[in-house]
């Protein structure tokens, strides 16, 4: 089982971000995605800062992967997009077909992202054909729908062809919006949002009227309210998943990389009470499922 | 530019007709459509009457198979669109890429429309679907701005369909699972989102509440219209204040903007609603085919009439229209 470091989905200050690969690189992580993903005005790094700092890590024995964003509406953002395709050998990670569309033209290989909706084992095998690496399947997915899956790549005999990953721990990516929740939250329209994400480095959270935790406010995105965990799960994933992506939430997150890792075969289980696993075990993704 | 009307039923479809719709659109009566509710929408029989009756009348039948394809329920996604083609679909409207490839390698013929569900937003996406599957049409998400809309019909070839009436679904179509993450059901493979059988309403002694699998949406004082309870629409609280953090119970109206869709190429003008009334259907057709008619005539000195904002203002969400994402101080 391998372990990578998802792709910051917060705005973070240059040099927490910084900071925070220089970590990363001392950690156990085996692969780092990188990268923008959520809101083009969120420029702390430029797009040659990210590709920088990809070519430092690689330079280390990471493997790197650049991450692109999920929900691309302006011209800037295509040809920021661009930019990323055509950095020449790092690879990417496609979060939007858009990517899909400019890397394969050029023939490179991509991981597909968890915002890509690939729910089937025909759609996975178009994505092979056009050049498909690596697979993050859509954090709704289960344990259930998984291995249905990939008994269906056993019969068209691609099963062997990619990888596959799941998102194991950090607040769920669930929707984009053209609206800003973040500056909404704080009465700003987006135009003049005035970068108000900074102010929150894991999103704003959103309760019920009663109290409970709901969702969590990461601009244009909106998170699960409750962390994603399955380190408990871990035991159930081998044969079936290659590599488990942590989603960074602080320096934290390496510590839980090392528990994750201590618990491969379910020797070292973690308390989780606060968080949840439901979609891994095919119910509600806020519940959480106990063995 | 053509009026494209929803019907989850024979009456909704033939209201639909009589009030000038150019074509309507339908769904299977399974979890290949992304409005599978109980006592909606059309199989076998139903399906082939509802074809003859619109190219009777000489209108188009679009067929929506736009949710993803189960990895053991392949056969089910391959059947509705074998059995639209046989029942007479001029077009399909399609999401899953497995889908559009199987609907494109057995039947070249056939119009393939790229179902909203599938998010294209840009450009190069927009691209990837015309070179893979030889899409005509593009349905555009409810979260471009008008200013964007029109980059896009600059940039492409393909056709291009807008949502012009109905719900408003502010996130990315196709890419929100805030459902799932509730009840376990997903849009994208389930068909429904809020599905009913998880929708709760208590009166109690602080109002009336609406529950999605016992998570409070919200909470409605005697006066107040209370919304469906879809997630995106609650009241919730961040750090003290309670209001409706991702948006209010409203619905999309884009009378407004009509010249300049018209100006800009749109193809289509899409009207939500296929999970509404045949009475609904009525009102919004009719209404939306006088709009169409008068901006052909002079776009210049369009005007939408106030009876045809009150109209539709009757049978919107929470009795409130918004531009939504078009107008980009709603965003």
């Amino acid at each position: 089982m391998q372990y990578s470091l998802g792709p910051i989905l917060y705005f973070w200050p240059k040099n927490q971000v910084e900071e925070f690969y220089q970590q990363a690189m001392q950690s156990s992580a085996d692969v780092i995605y990188l990268g923008e993903t959520v809101c083009s005005k969120r420029r702390e790094l430029k797009t040659k800062d990210w590709v920088a700092l990809a070519r430092e890590l690689a330079g280390k024995g990471k493997q790197v992967v650049l991450s692109t964003m999920a929900l691309l509406e302006a011209p800037s953002e295509v040809k920021t997009l661009k930019t990323y395709c055509d950095n020449g050998d790092i690879l990417i990670e496609a979060n939007d077909v858009g990517a899909i569309q400019l890397l394969s033209e050029q023939g490179k290989p991509f991981v597909a992202g968890p915002a890509i909706n690939c729910y089937s084992q025909h759609s996975l095998h178009r994505l092979l054909k056009l050049g498909m690496q690596r697979w993050v399947m859509p954090v709704e997915l289960s344990r259930d729908w998984l291995q249905n899956i990939l008994s269906g790549c056993d019969e068209l005999g691609i099963r062997n062809q990619f990888e596959v990953e799941v998102f194991g721990y950090g607040y769920l990516p669930l929707a984009y919006s053209a609206r800003c929740f973040t500056a909404r939250s704080e009465n700003r329209p987006k135009d003049q949002c005035e970068l108000c994400c900074i102010n929150y480095p894991n999103g704003r959270l959103t309760r019920s009227q009663e109290g409970q935790e709901l969702f969590v406010l990461n601009g244009i995105q909106t998170q699960s309210g409750q962390c994603y965990n399955l380190i408990n799960d871990l035991a159930g994933m081998h044969n079936l998943v290659d590599v488990v992506r942590l989603s960074p939430l602080s320096a934290d997150t390496l510590d839980w990389l090392e528990k994750f890792r201590a618990n491969k075969n379910g020797q070292c289980p973690q308390t989780v009470e606060r968080d949840c696993n439901g979609y891994w075990h095919s119910i509600a993704g806020m519940n959480l499922a106990t063995p | 530019m053509e009026l494209l009307c929803p019907a989850g039923s024979m009456p909704a479809l033939k209201k639909a007709v009589t009030e000038g719709a150019d074509a309507v659109y339908i769904g299977l009566k399974d979890d290949t459509n992304a409005r599978h509710f109980a006592g909606l929408n059309f199989t076998g029989d139903k399906l082939s009457k509802a074809a003859d009756y619109l190219h009777q009348h000489g209108k188009k039948l679009h067929i929506a198979i736009n949710t993803f394809a189960h990895p053991d329920g392949w056969r089910r996604w391959q059947y509705a669109v074998d059995s639209a083609v046989d029942n007479g679909a001029d077009t399909l409207i399609l999401a899953d890429l497995a889908v559009l490839e199987y609907a494109c390698d057995t039947y070249p013929q056939l119009d393939l429309h790229l179902s909203v569900q599938a998010s294209a937003t840009n450009t190069v996406a927009i691209n990837f679907y015309q070179q893979q599957f030889n899409v005509s049409r593009v349905v555009l998400p409810r979260v471009l701005s008008i200013h964007q809309v029109k980059q896009l019909a600059r940039q492409t070839t393909v056709e291009l369909e807008v949502f012009a009436y109905g719900s408003l679904c502010i996130m990315a179509e196709g890419r929100c699972y805030l459902s799932s993450y509730m009840t376990g059901e997903s849009p994208n493979t389930a068909g429904a989102c809020s599905p009913a059988s998880f929708v709760r309403w208590q009166e109690t002694e602080q109002g009336l509440e609406s529950r999605l699998n016992d998570v409070l949406i919200d909470r409605y004082k005697k006066h107040e219209n209370a919304g469906y309870p879809t997630l995106c629409k609650g009241r919730f609280e961040v750090e003290g204040n309670v209001y409706h953090a991702l948006e209010e119970p409203t619905s999309l109206n884009t009378l407004d903007l009509l010249p300049e869709l018209m100006q800009c190429g749109i193809s289509a003008v899409k009207i939500e609603g296929r999970q509404r009334s045949p009475a609904y259907v009525e009102q919004v057709t009719r209404i939306w085919r006088q709009a169409i008619d008068a901006c052909a005539r002079d776009s210049g000195n369009f005007n939408p009439q106030p009876a045809w904002n009150q109209g539709l203002q009757a049978v919107s969400e929470g009795s409130q229209t918004s531009l939504g994402a078009y107008h980009r101080k709603w965003q």
